[in-house]
């Protein structure tokens, strides 16, 4: 699913925040990125999102070579890859239906593909009976939950997570974690930033380690 | 507030479009039916034979901006003067004896149809051998189309400066909507929304501004120049023969559709232009 060969970042000044890093991630894998603050763990994400353009080294994400893909086919790009951050980041102006239809719509999707869409991803997250709140109603979890609902919209092969549980309680945590399992389960490729290390080491999943812009380390999954 | 300010200099923009349009196109009419008697008079050499006249006459026919010419004899042209200014009285014309004192005054009234050519016939003509004199009518057409142009040309010049102020000002309005959705916008771009469904919202609101701010002005001219054409020739009654008023609606039948696109091509651009600065995509 994604395959990084020697990709450097640095922004304009100071040391790379990504240097040399060579990572290959299966169809179907659940990855969590672990490291300290400052350590290139969301610049990543931002490369794999082609948010941001690597220094050097090739990233293919999904068979696709991202420095092929040009300005103009990056919505397209976009649309197979879901994506959950910290900050939750929903339209608070808009109900929890709406947060989810606009981003169905924004990709072409008709109101009557959306109106059977909507529910489905709300009943997966558990939420679908709040369709009609507004976030402000929602607690962090149940927010978050509305975000990874949306992620799931496009059926992506791929989601990126960076920080989905970073303010959140330890039980939404826990939530948001299985959840993401959940849909792991589903076939979908979960690639997953967090501080979070009490989880981690409890579900067993594999572990990339990244210090410095570096990977110091990898531990495949327990079986 | 921005968008009160876009508006009103699009429609400050559009109204004197409206204006100078309508002047314009009056004026025009006006010309035409000057035009249309705007003569130039060639008078021959003494003792000049009918053969050389009929060839003159043929060479100034061939010029593609005459549209017809005249042959007057000398009888025809005393008559015309016995009438013009002696009230058509045969005593009077009596008087002036058998000696035709305008005898030298055969001459070929020449009609064209584009008097800003006139001086340029006028000199070609004198150049044509036999030609005695050539008289040019200065018309008022002539000043009247030069002011017209004037007109235009200052109107232009005025209006390119409102244009430029009016895509200035919707471009900051469209800007300020940019940067009120900015976190909608930057998830819309993660979602994989394509540019036109992000941009679409800013480029309708920039071609709403633009097309107010025309269709108020095309309101306002409509009733005013009704009411300006009612208090002319309810107030200065002798005009009303000498100037025939272009209807309302021949203006507005032009007026409308250009305005309407000049105000969404405005918005358009306006819109384009900070989409291209402010929007990486
Ligand atoms: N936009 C940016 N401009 C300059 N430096 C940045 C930018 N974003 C991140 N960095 C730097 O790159 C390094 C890695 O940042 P980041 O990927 O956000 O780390 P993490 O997500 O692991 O905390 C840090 O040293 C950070 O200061
Ligand atoms: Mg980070």
């Amino acid at each position: 699913m994604i395959q990084l060969e020697n990709v450097s970042k640095a922004y304009s000044a100071g040391a790379p925040a990504l240097y040399q890093v060579s990572l290959d991630v299966d169809d179907g894998e659940f990855v969590f990125i672990v490291g300290p603050s400052g350590s290139g763990k969301s610049t990543l994400i931002k490369l794999l999102l082609k948010e941001l353009e690597p220094t050097e080294g090739k990233i293919v994400v999904g068979g696709h070579d991202l420095s092929k893909i040009k300005k103009r086919q990056i919505p397209r790009y976009r649309r197979n890859i879901g994506f959950v951050f910290q900050d939750f980041r929903l339209l608070k102006d808009r109900t929890v239906y709406d947060n989810l239809a606009f981003a169905e719509r924004a990709t072409g999707a008709s109101t009557r593909k959306i109106r059977s869409t909507v529910p489905k991803m709300l009943s997966m997250v558990g939420l679908a009976e709040k369709y009609r709140s507004m976030p402000d109603e929602l607690s962090g979890g149940e927010q978050q939950r509305v975000a990874i609902a949306r992620a799931l919209i496009n059926r992506p092969k791929l989601i990126l997570a960076d920080e989905p549980t970073g303010n959140l309680d330890m039980d939404n945590a826990w939530e948001i974690m299985r959840l993401l399992e959940k849909i792991n389960r589903t076939g979908t490729t979960v690639l997953v930033v967090t501080h979070n290390l009490e989880i981690v080491s409890a579900m067993k999943k594999r572990v990339v380690r990244l210090k410095q812009g570096a990977i110091v380390d990898d531990e495949p999954a327990e079986v | 507030m921005f968008s009160i300010a876009s508006i009103a200099t699009m429609a400050a923009c559009i109204f004197l479009f409206g204006l100078i349009f309508s002047m314009v196109i009056n004026v025009r009419q006006m010309v035409k039916e000057a035009e249309s008697g705007v003569t130039i008079t060639v008078f021959f050499d003494e003792g000049i034979s009918q053969d050389q006249i009929d060839k003159i006459g043929q060479e100034i026919q061939a010029r593609p901006e005459v549209t017809k010419i005249k042959y007057v004899s000398a009888e025809e042209a005393l008559q015309q003067y016995v009438d013009e200014y002696m009230n058509g009285s045969e005593e009077a014309a009596q008087g002036l004896g058998d000696d035709n004192p305008l005898a030298n005054s055969a001459n070929y009234e020449v009609y064209m149809d584009d008097i800003s050519q006139q001086s340029e016939l006028a000199s070609y003509i004198e150049s044509l051998d036999g030609v005695r004199q050539v008289n040019q009518s200065v018309l008022a057409a002539n000043i009247l189309s030069d002011f017209n142009r004037l007109a235009a040309y200052v109107a232009i010049a005025i209006m390119a400066i409102l244009l430029g102020v009016a895509v200035f000002l919707i471009s900051n309005t469209v800007r300020i909507g940019i940067a009120v959705r900015s976190d909608e916008i930057a998830i819309m771009k993660l979602i994989g929304a394509s540019n036109h469904f992000i941009n679409a919202p800013f480029i309708v609101e920039g071609i709403v501004i633009g097309m107010t701010g025309s269709i108020i002005p095309l309101v306002i001219l409509y009733f005013l120049y009704n009411k300006i054409v009612t208090y002319i020739l309810g107030h200065f009654v002798f005009l009303s023969d000498v100037i025939n008023f272009v209807p309302a609606g021949h203006v507005f039948v032009y007026l409308v559709p250009v305005s309407l696109i000049l105000g969404a091509g405005i918005g358009f651009i306006g819109s384009q232009i900070t989409i291209h600065r402010h929007m990486n995509v």
